[in-house]
């Protein structure tokens, strides 16, 4: 296989450009009717009294679910006993507690979508409200140890605290230090496509359920768990999902409450979420603070890094924002302490955004390393080159491949960085201050096990399956190119199936992981099935590349088709070796000194993560990465009353996301990179590792530009005035 | 009578009314409830759901329709509002088995990712081109500014759009 893979055109290209490609909401159900949730109103409290009555009467409508009618469920998991990152606690209608706003409080169904959403409108409620604490940066409730996240399960889980040296003797004898706060604000994911949930009913004890969703294997668990049933008893299907990001990683209540709808009314249930409903109920990236204490010695030499910091959870579950991960791994430094602690909020609960942890710990780190730079009169290039980490710092084991210092070159030599003024305010255009700024980028290459299927046919075409998503990111593509390399097939033979709990189990597409896991069960279960062929004999040895010999050797033995099933283990080498991907971010922004109006006007990302599947793909996940960063660095910012706990801007007019007038010349180089020890097929994921290190990219540049430091995110103009 | 203004609470828009429109040149005679958006009536009635659902508000883009030429956001147009017009939708692209050029481009250059955005893209921009043949990247990004795309996938699609128009200004 080739180290970059051909940028072979997507192979679900022409289902998305003619409306063919059906997502979850689209499924053609006979005698669907329509759902819609009402929202908790307050965000701490008890709901008194619930007048259902003038919805119950309103045209068309079926059932009116609340606490005082839903089924009831079996015992549910609490934030001590959930079993997995995925097993969240949800809210099914079980009690009159509400613990958040927007909490789902009752479901409307009715014949048409109108209608549900007519008479949802019509259900009033009465509430003995709390007072409420949902800002992380004002609140008075202490810090704590997060609680141990998972129960009897497999899932890794990422130390909360480290230590290694001497950090208080260090930081005491260091020539210099910086000690700085930074802060991220709440973030909502708002995928194109809103969360989406038909259920269907076979009889009372089987479910079929078509979800949006990044993990139909979570979602059957999830679903079977929630409702008491077995899980072979659930089926979900998700083929194609518009965009997730980290909010469709898991189920959430609405995915229960739609079939529990379905059984009330008897009739297959279809849930769409409100837009302004995407804002609470679904997950964020949890409200941050994080401090960074640097010493080093004048020659830039790291001698001590404290990284603490808390980030904010709910007061029923459990999710730590692990943003000392990429701190424990990029820089050469002997001494080194890292805590994550969480404060309980009367919040929803938040979970997984593009890179957690990696994204919002390089924006303190490569932040503060800046400021280190600024501190020394050392190039912030030239400084991260000094402490640059041979092995893994924390564990010592070799890297099983770092090409961190050829990213670093090549984006910076694309850049022009040796160009720059090291001066603040020393570059302009006209009236704008221009600034440049760096940052390192990375995220861990992770591999969870994977099944897959491969069989071949007669008539010299394969069908690859694998239960799998396609979340937006290729998988369709990729899963094809890699089953016909391992073939010997042109693309054009090969079919990739994924999406249905009915296919080999897969991990939920998260964490950058897709890519390799499955890839390397699909081309393992490809490698078996030629295997298989070559030990029919009689025409072993036969190249089945060749159409005619691969047909042939089938129907020589009278076989219409021959299959094999490969199920994915964790390399032994993942012990052996430290294994992340590496990338260098280099921004240029423009500022209006009289506006404090900030526009990246030029970015270089450079990248070495594996084999690269397809340029394309690869490019695109990249490129949407490195964009999210400037997302961050300059717009989103999920905006709480204080009072009512309610989010204000629940809405993509208010919800600032990046329009097409806002992208700058992106430049996404990749660094070839070999790789024989992290995964059959030498993949490290690419879904990621573009927004990390982006948001510290963009403050470094403003802070060139300006004069300016922002360690509060976003970096809006008022800031800067 | 359909196209007169109708009273928010007006009893009739629970009524059925009934609704001549041509849909990607096939004409049709429906009768619909009064209350439907022009979204619901393509998704729901007429299994069109190349037409995507995303804010309902007028704020992604999503659901950009063209009606009688005019690129419209279908969530916020009332399907009553459609009597004796004519809607496009991403469906009625193509012409025969052979894709629109806005198509097989944004197929080529990877513009669909997840793919929920790029119907409505996919007619902002041939309302552009349309208009504007040799339309500037200043003006396709102020023509498409209204769309979102949140795998951020904007450049992929200037480059589509852009390969498109060379073609359509070729004749090709």
């Amino acid at each position: 296989m080739k180290k970059i893979g051909p940028p072979v055109d997507r192979v679900d290209g022409p289902l998305k450009v003619t409306g063919g490609a059906r997502y979850a909401a689209e499924v053609p159900v006979a005698r669907v009717a329509h759902a819609v949730l009402v929202l908790s109103t307050i965000a701490r409290g008890r709901i008194t009294g619930m007048d259902t009555g003038k919805a119950e009467r309103a045209p068309g409508v079926l059932a009116v679910i609340t606490h005082k009618n839903a089924m009831h469920l079996p015992p549910q998991p609490t934030r001590e006993t959930r079993a997995s990152q995925g097993d969240h606690v949800l809210q099914l209608l079980q009690d009159d507690h509400v613990l958040y706003n927007r909490q789902p409080i009752a479901i409307v169904v009715a014949d048409t979508f109108e209608r549900a959403q007519h008479a949802a409108h019509l259900v009033a409620v009465r509430y003995e409200a709390a007072p409420v604490d949902v800002d992380l940066l004002r609140t008075r409730t202490a810090a704590r140890a997060p609680h141990p996240p998972y129960h009897g399960t497999v899932a890794q889980t990422l130390p909360v605290e480290s230590r290694r040296g001497d950090v208080a003797a260090a930081l005491a004898a260091a020539a210099v230090r910086v000690e700085e706060v930074y802060t991220i604000p709440a973030e909502t994911h708002n995928p194109m496509e809103p969360h989406a949930t038909i259920a269907v009913w076979h009889g009372p004890t089987h479910l079929t359920v078509y979800d949006s969703t990044q993990g139909v294997f979570e979602d059957q668990r999830k679903l079977a768990a929630s409702l008491g049933l077995p899980r072979e008893n659930v089926r979900v299907i998700s083929h194609y999902i518009g965009g997730g990001f980290g909010t469709k990683g898991a189920v959430w209540s609405h995915v229960p409450l739609a079939a529990m709808a379905a059984q009330k009314v008897g009739r297959p249930v279809k849930l769409v979420l409100s837009r302004p409903q995407m804002f609470g109920p679904v997950g964020a990236r949890p409200q941050i603070e994080q401090r960074v204490v640097i010493g080093a010695g004048r020659d830039g030499v790291l001698a001590a890094i404290r990284h603490e910091g808390r980030s904010s959870v709910s007061q029923f579950d459990q999710f730590c924002e692990h943003f000392t991960a990429p701190t424990r791994a990029l820089y050469k430094c002997p001494n080194l302490d890292t805590t994550e602690r969480v404060v309980s909020l009367d919040i929803a609960t938040p979970c997984q955004m593009r890179a957690p942890g990696e994204v919002t710990g390089t924006f303190a780190l490569e932040s503060a390393l800046d400021e280190l730079a600024v501190k020394l009169a050392i190039d912030p290039l030239e400084l991260r080159l000094r402490n640059y980490a041979e092995t893994d710092p924390e564990t010592g084991r070799p890297w099983s491949s770092k090409s961190l210092r050829q990213c670093y070159q090549t984006a910076a030599e694309k850049f022009g960085w040796s160009r720059k003024k090291p001066q603040p305010r020393s570059m302009v255009d006209g009236k704008l201050l221009v600034g440049w700024g760096m940052a390192t980028a990375t995220y861990p290459a992770n591999v969870r096990p994977a099944s897959a299927i491969a069989t071949l046919f007669a008539d010299g075409t394969a069908l690859v399956r694998a239960g799998t998503q396609d979340i937006g990111t290729g998988t369709y593509t990729v899963m094809t190119q890699v089953a016909a390399d391992a073939l010997g097939l042109p693309v054009e033979k090969v079919r990739f199936e994924l999406g249905d709990t009915d296919m080999p189990e897969t991990p939920t597409s998260g964490g950058s992981c897709t890519a390799a896991s499955v890839g390397s069960a699909v081309h393992q279960a490809c490698l078996g099935a030629r295997e298989k062929l070559a030990r029919l004999g009689n025409g072993g040895g036969a190249d089945p590349s060749v159409d005619e010999p691969f047909a042939a050797q089938l129907a020589r033995h009278g076989m219409k088709r021959i299959e094999a099933r490969y199920d994915a283990k964790q390399l032994e080498t993942r012990d052996r070796y430290a294994m992340r991907a590496f990338g260098a971010q280099f921004v240029e922004v423009r500022v209006d000194p009289e506006l404090g109006e900030v526009r990246v006007s030029r970015a270089v990302g450079a990248f070495a993560a594996g084999r690269i599947l397809n340029a394309k793909t690869a490019r695109s996940q990249l490129l949407g990465g490195m964009i999210w960063g400037i997302s961050m660095a300059l717009h989103e910012n999920t905006v709480y009353d204080p009072k009512l706990g309610r989010i204000m801007n629940n809405d993509l007019s208010e919800y600032l996301v990046p329009v097409n007038l806002d992208i700058p010349a992106i430049d996404v180089l990749f660094v070839p990179e070999d790789d024989p020890y992290v995964n059959e097929i030498g993949v490290k994921g690419v879904g990621e590792i573009g927004i990390t290190g982006m948001a510290a990219a963009v403050a470094n540049a403003v802070y060139h530009a300006t004069g300016r430091r922002i360690r509060d995110l976003p970096i809006t103009l008022d800031k800067l005035l | 009578m359909a196209t007169d203004l109708i009273p928010l609470g007006d009893p009739s828009l629970r009524q059925k009314v009934r609704l001549e429109l041509v849909v990607n040149e096939e004409r049709r005679d429906l009768v619909i409830d009064g209350y439907k958006s022009l979204l619901e009536l393509l998704r729901e009635e007429l299994q069109l759901t190349g037409t995507k659902h995303g804010c309902e508000l007028g704020e992604c883009g999503a659901c950009a329709v063209l009606l009688d030429g005019q690129l419209v956001l279908s969530c916020l147009v009332a399907a009553v509002e459609c009597d004796g017009r004519s809607v496009q939708t991403v469906e009625g692209m193509q012409n025969g088995p052979t894709l629109h050029p806005l198509q097989s481009c944004f197929a080529d250059a990877g513009a669909a990712q997840c793919g929920y955005c790029t119907p409505g893209f996919l007619l902002a921009a041939k309302e552009l081109l349309e208009r504007k043949p040799d339309a500037t990247r200043a003006e396709i990004a102020e023509a498409l500014s209204g769309q979102l795309c949140r795998c951020t996938g904007y450049l992929q699609i200037f480059e589509a759009v852009e390969a498109a128009a060379a073609q359509l200004r070729g004749g090709r």
